[in-house]
């Protein structure tokens, strides 16, 4: 068990690695002068430039612009923004909490929703298994960002029950500005966790063991917890894993139609004014959680279905 | 009848986009300024936006770039990854090694971080999200594919073939190439959904066509200070248009996969 | 004194039926051997006792567990009856435990759900563990099925369906998933383990010596129906059935090497297809057209109409 998890460590830190050298290096495919990139899309004055050639190295070799980024990010100092003008880690800083927030609310919702929908939707018959199934078609054909149209629509209009705009202050301001973001994020994922559900469950249902178990007479409460859903757990661990792992890009989405001010949102405008160096960042930030979700996730999975362990040996 | 809503759907929506000049009432991009706002009536069956042009066909030639869009996509992706992959289950060894290895790293990127990471250099537009997104499918594409191109590949028949003398092109392209083409087929119709969510979702963002560029997920984003004024049309038209059209395209992919699943699997 | 008794028990599947007429009974202790060809209904039959059947199948006739109609028991009655009264071993251990739990879970979660604590449940387990030979009983409650060999998971099934003193063991081929060399122990212990507990045990095997080695009477299945039974140390000398007697005829070793085996000639019948008159009629030698068009009735020990032409 011990060596499943640093196997996985290792891949998430190489993956990680080769991530970076990818995003560092992407600036340099980019057409034009990296400097004047680097300025944030303005138009600098040529001392300007000559002042960005120097503090990013530019004229010195790939290998150790690359390595004066990584010491740079290692020890904890990505640099600064060029719009901003303030060090990209008090932007992350100021906004990292709100889209934490974000995230879990939405896995809560997607989690509790999710796995209840589709359990009930193996379990209770076909009317409601039939009911279910339109409803997820439907949300899953609704991206987050119809979703928060929708929910702005509803809620600005009709409804004044909950903000549909800003971050708020304070932990019950702030879960009451983040539930409609939350919710609008949460929709297309909650479908398909309840549609991975439901068939991990059907199929346990119909397994030999299942039939062995209710052949031996054990109550169906205690078929359906011990045998069928503790056995459709580790794929639906798996798949809401990744699920909250993929979470955290997409809040860009939600962030940015409900003017929240998180990670998400602020990767979108860097980039749409060009702050490479905070879109560097702030990228690598988010494959690296994206990394090591899914690599806690594994170990997860390796912990309720042994089995999994022994097959990566092999 | 719901035999064929999907295939029906589809197929107009398709036949809209081509036929968009001649189908659309209006030209999509002529400002009215007098007739901003216009409610939904004979004349501006949707109403008109903000600056009086009319939505409807404003929506007829939004289908043109948001159907090219996830159709580009998935061709590459598919072509890309389908080349990779059979070739990685073809070669095995090293090759595969290193094909897996740096599917993985690809795989590490969410399509959404990729793509706003690709429009931060490239700057925005149509191109740079469909190629960033085609990259972000190659992996999803490319691994299913390259499992089985492997189980195909291990499977007598290659090998009674190999016996019989012909050459690895001839295998792989007379006999591989054919049995995968039906399980890369649902591949990417699963995918034209998804790309088409996401390539809608970087278009919200502003990060896709710019204004005052006809396409759907730049209509939502454009029509969103409206709703607070009440005109909610331009952005639930769009968000309507898409959801339709994304489910009538899976609900076609859902029926392609369940037919091949049988000589697939 | 009659346990079980099947009578005229018919089971069908929408328009298509899985069992035509079965009637048979089972002593308290005694050991019935079913045997057929894979689609005869043995299956079928075995699950009909505990009411396995698949959704939507439609069963007339009655299965009758001591005196009692099964198809009258409510779900706790039925419940009862599968936890303490009839066990089932089936063919693939390997797909019947659960593959995420311990040992000690399969073999103890039943007597838990009866109201032993967790402590008796273990010691009594590691007792029916060694009872069918399973060494190191401890180590073993506390592994997973993927730790151990499918003889041994196996033998885990039987130690369990033991556990709770069932009147009643239904093992469907609970050798044919197995390695030819642990099939015999396998069969070996379920064997004196039932014997010495004069616990009745039907047993589904495709092997008639197996059956005749193991069981008190054989009855012998074909596309759903019970075509002959007969004591099992009288199955070489008495069978009467064509299809019992083609069956004897196509095992290895009633031929001298070198020669071709002898096999049933046809394909199979599924009770789907079986015509109006005898199943066996097709593949038999003998038929004429009698066998057609009539369904032969039992009469003495076989359901054929040619048994005193046939000898």
């Amino acid at each position: 068990m011990i060596g499943f998890v640093l196997r996985k460590l290792a891949g998430v830190v190489a993956t990680v690695a080769v991530a970076s050298l990818v995003i560092f290096g992407a600036l340099y495919l980019a057409p034009g002068d990296p400097a004047s990139l680097l300025a944030g899309g303005q138009q600098p004055s040529p001392e300007a430039l000559a002042e960005i050639r120097e503090r990013y190295h530019l004229d010195d070799p790939f290998p150790v612009r690359y390595r004066h980024w990584l010491t740079g990010l290692l020890s904890g100092d990505p640099g600064a923004s060029m719009v901003w003008k303030e060090p990209v880690t008090a932007l992350i800083g100021a906004r990292i909490g709100t889209t934490m927030l974000l995230v879990a609310y939405a896995s809560l919702v997607i989690l509790t929703v999710g796995v209840t929908a589709g359990v009930v939707a193996a379990v209770g018959g076909r009317k409601v298994d039939q009911a279910l199934t339109v409803i997820t078609t439907v949300l899953m054909a609704a991206p987050a960002f119809v979703a928060a149209i929708l929910l702005i629509w509803v809620f600005a209009t009709t409804l004044s029950w909950f903000p549909v705009y800003g971050s708020g202050s304070g932990f019950v301001d702030r879960i009451h500005h983040l539930t409609l973001p939350a919710l609008a994020l949460s929709g297309g994922y909650l479908a398909y966790v309840s549609r991975i559900t439901r068939t991990e469950v059907r199929a346990e249902l119909a397994s030999d063991h299942v039939a062995a178990a209710r052949a031996r007479g054990l109550p169906r409460w205690t078929v359906l917890r011990r045998h069928v859903l503790r056995n459709a757990a580790p794929p639906v661990v798996a798949v809401s894993g990744v699920t909250v792992a993929g979470l955290f890009a997409a809040t860009a989405v939600a962030e940015q139609a409900f003017g929240v001010s998180g990670l998400g949102s602020l990767l979108v405008q860097s980039a749409a004014r060009q702050d490479l160096v905070v879109v560097q960042a702030l990228s690598l930030l988010l494959v690296t959680v994206f990394v090591v979700v899914n690599m806690l996730v594994d170990v997860l999975n390796a912990v309720l279905d042994p089995r999994l362990v022994r097959e990566g040996v092999a | 009848m719901r035999r064929w809503l999907a295939p029906a759907v589809c197929v107009l929506v398709v036949l809209v986009a081509l036929l968009a000049p001649w189908v659309a009432p209006y030209d999509p991009d002529a400002l009215d300024p007098l007739n901003a706002y216009a409610p939904v009536t004979a004349r501006h069956p949707l109403g008109t936006d903000d600056l009086g042009r009319d939505l409807l066909s404003r929506l007829i030639h939004g289908a043109r770039t948001s159907l090219a869009g996830p159709l580009i996509v998935v061709l590459a992706a598919g072509a890309v990854g389908a080349t990779v992959a059979i070739s990685a289950a073809w070669f095995g060894g090293w090759f595969d090694a290193l094909v897996s290895r740096a599917l993985d790293v690809l795989f590490a990127f969410p399509g959404l971080v990729l793509a706003i990471t690709v429009a931060a250099l490239f700057g925005s537009g149509f191109v740079t999200p469909v190629v960033a997104l085609s990259c972000a499918f190659v992996p999803v594409i490319a691994r299913v594919m390259r499992a089985a191109a492997l189980r195909e590949r291990n499977l007598p028949y290659i090998e009674a073939l190999r016996v019989q003398g012909f050459s690895a092109w001839h295998i792989c392209l007379r006999h591989l190439v054919p049995n995968l083409a039906p399980l890369l087929m649902v591949q990417a119709a699963i995918g034209f959904g998804y790309a088409m969510i996401d390539l809608a979702s970087i278009s919200f963002l502003g990060l896709g066509l710019q204004p005052p560029a006809a396409d759907w997920g730049l209509m939502i984003a454009n029509g969103q200070p409206s709703i607070l004024a009440g005109f909610p049309q331009q952005s639930i038209a769009a968000a309507v248009a898409v959801v339709i059209t994304v489910v009538a395209f899976t609900a076609v992919a859902e029926r392609l996969a369940t037919r091949f699943s049988g000589d697939v699997r | 004194m009659t346990l079980l008794e099947f009578e005229n028990l018919r089971v069908s599947l929408g328009d298509r039926p899985i069992l035509r007429n079965v009637t048979l009974s089972v002593a308290a202790g005694e050991a019935v051997g079913l045997v057929g060809e894979s689609g005869s209904g043995k299956s079928m039959t075995v699950r009909s006792v505990v009411r396995l059947l698949p959704e939507g199948a439609a069963v007339t006739g009655a299965v009758r567990f001591e005196g009692a109609d099964i198809a009258s028991l409510g779900a706790a009655g039925l419940r009862r009856m599968r936890s303490r009264d009839v066990a089932m071993v089936f063919q693939d251990p390997r797909a019947v435990v659960n593959p995420v739990r311990t040992v000690g879970d399969f073999l103890t979660e039943v007597l838990r759900d009866q109201g032993v604590n967790r402590a008796d449940a273990l010691r009594k387990a590691a007792g029916s563990l060694s009872e069918v030979g399973v060494d190191d009983a401890s180590r073993r409650l506390a592994q997973r099925p993927y730790e151990l060999s499918g003889g041994l998971l196996q033998r885990v099934v039987i130690a369990a369906a033991l556990l709770t003193e069932p009147k009643l063991i239904l093992a469907d081929e609970p050798t044919t998933a197995l390695d030819v060399t642990t099939q015999e122990e396998v069969v070996a212990i379920l064997d004196e383990q039932r014997r010495r507990r004069s616990v009745a045990l039907m047993f589904i095997t495709h092997d008639l010596e197996l059956a005749a080695a193991v069981c008190d009477r054989i009855a012998v299945m074909y596309a759903g129906e019970i075509v002959e039974i007969l004591p099992a140390d009288r199955l070489h000398t008495e069978a009467r059935h064509p299809y019992t007697r083609a069956l004897l005829g196509s095992r290895p070793g009633t031929v001298p090497p070198g020669q071709r085996l002898r096999t049933v000639p046809g394909v199979p019948q599924s009770a789907l297809t079986a015509p109006p008159g005898c199943v066996f009629a097709d593949r038999c030698p003998h038929a004429e057209d009698r066998c057609r068009d009539t369904r032969p009735a039992f009469r003495g020990s076989a359901a054929c109409h040619l048994l005193e032409e046939v000898r």
